[in-house]
């Protein structure tokens, strides 16, 4: 056997190593969880029946209504977190870019602050904000979408800012004035659409950040999914890790799902071949 | 104005640029610019890198707010309307096709705008992209195109609104040398055949001098001259526009009779050249003849020179002679007779008679 195939051998065993060390270290707490959850009365034998009671909607809106509670709290933080985010994040970042250049440090240093601040000083900060949020708006949990957005600034800048970037902004949005568009039609047809690998990866990141969020929800006293499954855990410890793998996975997908998410070139997706063929016999 | 452009004339908008004024941290970019684009015509602006022809143009489109001064279309001032209610259509000099959409897409989007119909849209832009030679490529996105392709796509996306004025900001500089002739050429035939006034932003002053009716070389913010191609070359009004635009030798000469005497010959002088018994005329490289010394005055006389190298251009070909008095002389030759020259070479030069222009003997 020659030195170079000697070189390829043990190269491919220590890929295969690594990859095995890495599957097992993700893995195996996961496979732990379930196995918790799977485990029969008393720890003897297997039952299902943890997550049959999980399955079953009804029973478990019945049976723990705090976690229904947080989870359609987190569902909604979910939601209104990457809308503000964008609003306020795409057309701050594109003006920037356009007309305002000697901001884009201060911009970057704003966005990337939140990244040094400890949840616990951040809640100390936002605390008087919040006592008049409640007082004048409510104390309802979605209000804590105010301090997710600064959360996720750090990510959703970097995303972003790849994003914009990659293309020419200032020519784009000067041909589409040119042309007759306005700003929200600029920032509507043609930043948007050239952003939108940037703005779902802007959009997952917020996502999986409000999905696991615990700390500031807690020191705020507020129910989302994360807290729900803590105070849950103390009372049914099963259900409570159930719904916490159930968390872990879906956020894995969601990951998962975003690293195909928008990769391909304008124009490959089955649609768009279908229309251009279409196009092509219409005379 | 050339006449195969009168056609075009009735229907293109008159453009004046009044004592536009705009300044960046303290440094004039346009000072004072003043420029009249007759209906249908196509001016290119000609000028080294930040002389403030590219300001000039986007201040025109509505990019740019001039500080002070007027700019007039159509006889409506629209100095302070913004870019998007001007009717102007763009090219740029970067790719600036929207690169999720097809060429047709992109075409269409400015009639979209404007409110236009679906089947008329259509009908259009694909009217648009056959004047462009493009119509069996209407469905390929940007990166599907070649960088020419996707400036074509560009003119016809800027001249399908129908625009009052096209904008071309070095439209071809990013593509390489052939396509540039072609698509240079191409410009011309559809603005001709349009009749949009266009006004043509460049720094290649053969590009200037091959597609415009009329060239205005511009110098720190300023127009140095205005005029057609031939009489901008032929007849340049000051020193900085002789030099930019081709090439000029600087020869030494004595004035007389309102006449520079150079070479062993003498030249006309043009309106506003220096005055005084000793100049400086700017003379083209065709504007000398140059031939093989006869064998017994080799060397000697006022047109006496040596060659230093001669050159086959392709089209014609280029002698650099030394003359007795150390000044280096280029001439244009044909082609042919490149070969009848080598370095070393005893030569006579000796003036054409083409009117010169001089400048102050330093």
């Amino acid at each position: 056997m020659s030195g170079r195939s000697r070189f390829r051998r043990r190269q491919r065993v220590f890929r295969w190593v690594t990859l095995t060390l890495l599957l097992a270290f993700f893995v195996l707490p996961l496979l732990g969880m379930l196995e918790f959850t799977v485990q029969g009365p008393g720890g003897n034998g297997r039952s299902l029946e943890t997550w049959r009671t999980l399955a079953d909607v009804s029973q478990i809106s019945l049976e723990y209504p705090a976690l229904k509670e947080g989870f359609l709290a987190s569902v909604g933080l979910a939601v209104v977190t990457p809308l503000v985010m964008l609003v306020l994040l795409v057309p701050t970042m594109t003006w920037v870019r356009l007309r305002l250049p000697g901001l884009s440090r201060t911009v970057e240093f704003v966005c990337l602050l939140p990244l040094t601040v400890p949840a616990i000083v951040l809640v100390v900060g936002l605390t008087p904000v919040y006592a008049w949020v409640y007082y004048l708006l409510g104390s309802s949990t979605m209000w804590l979408a105010l301090a997710y957005v600064v959360l996720v600034l750090p990510y959703a800048y970097r995303s972003l800012d790849a994003g914009l970037r990659a293309i020419d902004v200032r020519t784009l949005s000067e041909a589409a004035r040119s042309l007759g568009a306005g700003w929200l039609t600029v920032m509507w047809r043609v930043v948007l659409p050239n952003l939108r690998t940037a703005v779902l990866s802007a959009s997952f990141l917020s996502v999986a950040l409000v999905l696991g969020e615990f700390t500031i929800a807690s020191l705020f006293s507020k129910k989302n999914l994360q807290v729900a499954m803590y105070e849950l855990g103390k009372s049914d410890a099963k259900i409570s890790v159930a719904v916490g793998l159930s968390a872990l996975v879906f956020g894995f997908v969601v990951l998962f799902a975003m690293s195909f998410v928008g990769t391909r070139p304008a124009g490959a997706g089955r649609v768009n071949r279908l229309r251009r063929r279409r196009s092509q016999e219409t005379p | 104005m050339t006449a195969s452009t009168d056609a075009a004339t009735t229907r293109g908008t008159a453009v004046q640029l009044t004592d536009l004024r705009r300044v960046y941290g303290g440094v004039s970019a346009l000072d004072g610019l003043t420029l009249h684009l007759e209906p249908g015509e196509l001016v290119c602006l000609l000028g080294p890198s930040g002389c403030g022809k590219t300001t000039a143009l986007r201040c025109l489109a509505g990019l740019e707010d001039p500080d002070s001064g007027t700019i007039e279309v159509g006889g409506r001032d629209v100095t302070r309307i913004p870019t998007n209610k001007r009717d102007m259509g763009m090219v740029f000099q970067a790719y600036s096709l929207f690169p999720h959409m097809t060429a047709r897409q992109n075409v269409e989007f400015g009639l979209e705008l404007r409110g236009r119909d679906k089947a008329s849209r259509r009908a259009r832009a694909g009217e648009m992209l056959d004047l462009v030679g493009l119509q069996e490529h209407a469905d390929k996105y940007a990166h599907q195109m070649s960088g020419g392709q996707q400036q074509r796509v560009a003119l016809a996306r800027a001249l399908a609104i129908e625009p009052q004025v096209l904008l071309l900001d070095e439209p071809l500089s990013a593509l390489d040398a052939k396509v540039r002739v072609q698509l240079r050429d191409e410009i011309r035939r559809i603005q001709l055949d349009v009749g949009t006034t266009t006004l043509f932003v460049t720094h290649d002053q053969e590009e200037a001098l091959a597609v415009a009716d009329r060239v205005g070389v511009m110098s720190t913010g300023r127009l140095e001259q205005l005029a057609a191609p031939a009489e901008l070359y032929s007849a340049p009004v000051s020193p900085f526009v002789a030099d930019f635009v081709g090439l000029t030798n600087r020869l030494r000469a004595r004035v007389s009779d309102g006449r520079a005497h150079v070479l062993g010959g003498s030249v006309p002088l043009l309106p506003g050249s220096a005055e005084g018994p000793e100049v400086v005329v700017l003379v083209r490289p065709e504007g000398v003849t140059v031939r093989p010394a006869d064998g017994a005055g080799a060397g000697a006389g006022a047109g006496a020179a040596t060659v230093v190298s001669a050159s086959f251009l392709g089209g014609h070909g280029r002698v650099i002679a030394r003359t007795g008095s150390d000044e280096l002389v280029t001439v244009q030759v044909p082609n042919t007779d490149v070969t009848r020259y080598r370095p070393g070479d005893a030569v006579t030069l000796a003036p054409r008679g083409d009117a010169a222009l001089a400048v102050t003997a330093s």
